[in-house]
């Protein structure tokens, strides 16, 4: 599987998503600058975290019109695997290519903490092959990922099944205190109609070795890999 | 030369955090008859030469594509030829 780790100025979760995906899932990694609009024979793209262009006027506002942009639409309108991590969730939120919109965190706080979420849905290129429910441990970064949409939209995510991942406790139940950001719903991931883009808050590329305290987040980059890789007959 | 103004404010519907913590620091300051506060954005856009009336759709334009973001946001456009 060769895998594309967008780098935008100011990303800077770009080289950790490359070692878990080519050091630890031993994948074709190649990084992909942002003004690059070929994405050439990529088999999936990850839009990694950070704060693309300082996230001046809003996260992701202004890295949406990237020129890599145009191409991450394509290759997601024809089908293709994306995976948006943090900031790279609120690009795609900004390029249209995932519901709803980030608000500040409901406390107002920078929150950068391990959280705990729920696998709501396991098909997505992410989550296949992981079992509905388990409670994944991940560290999550941010000001704003306080998820949002109008109610009305929220109901037809809900209604659709595009709620990936959930703050829950542990033990994997709903709290507003394990919703940390406020989020509505608890919603922590989500992915788009056709459940081949997907976008999570949490950082499964700093939870994805032993030593970091946590490998949870490894579980997400093998289901990408078991998803792409054509089976040995 | 036409000057826009552009106000980008949170939709009614939005719980605004910032706008909330401003409004409790404003009571604890002693200022009681603050009914609420709510944050936004304000940009100035200094337009080359151009008709009013292609300010306000070029400006219009910037606002909805860029400056805002019509899922949480809502603005407002003033142009002064």
């Amino acid at each position: 599987m060769k895998v594309g780790v967008v780098v935008f100025p100011g990303s800077n979760c770009d080289h950790d998503t490359e070692h878990v995906l080519r050091d630890v899932c031993g994948q074709d990694v190649r990084l992909v600058w942002h003004k690059d609009g070929n994405l050439g024979d990529l088999d999936a793209v990850v839009l990694p975290g950070g704060f693309a262009y300082g996230d001046y006027l809003r996260t992701g506002a202004i890295a949406r019109f990237s020129p890599v942009m145009k191409a991450v639409g394509e290759f997601a309108r024809a089908g293709g695997p994306v995976l948006g991590i943090c900031n790279g969730f609120q690009i795609l939120q900004e390029a249209g290519l995932l519901p709803g919109a980030m608000l500040r965190n409901g406390g107002v706080k920078f929150l950068s903490q391990p959280v705990h979420v729920r696998v709501e849905r396991t098909d997505t290129p992410v989550t296949a092959g992981i079992p509905a429910g388990r409670v994944l441990t991940m560290p999550i970064a941010h000001g704003e990922g306080n998820f949002y949409a109008e109610p009305e939209e929220l109901a037809r995510l809900e209604g659709e099944g595009q709620v990936v991942f959930r703050y829950t406790t542990k033990d994997g139940r709903l709290d507003p205190a394990a919703n940390v950001n406020g989020s509505a719903n608890a919603i922590a991931g989500v992915c788009n109609a056709a459940r081949n883009v997907v976008g999570l808050m949490p950082h499964p590329e700093r939870a994805a070795e032993p030593e970091l305290g946590s490998a949870d987040g490894r579980q997400l980059f093998e289901a990408l890999v078991r998803v792409l890789t054509p089976v040995a007959r | 030369m036409p000057k826009a103004r552009v106000y980008v404010t949170l939709k009614k519907s939005v719980f605004d955090p910032q706008g909330r913590t401003i409004h409790e620091a404003l009571r604890s300051m002693g200022y009681e008859g603050v009914a609420d506060v709510r944050q936004g954005k304000f940009f100035e856009v200094d337009l080359e030469s151009m008709p009013a009336e292609r300010a306000r759709e070029t400006v219009d334009e910037i606002a909805r594509r860029v400056l805002a973001n019509p899922v949480i946001e809502s603005y407002r456009v003033e142009v002064e030829p």
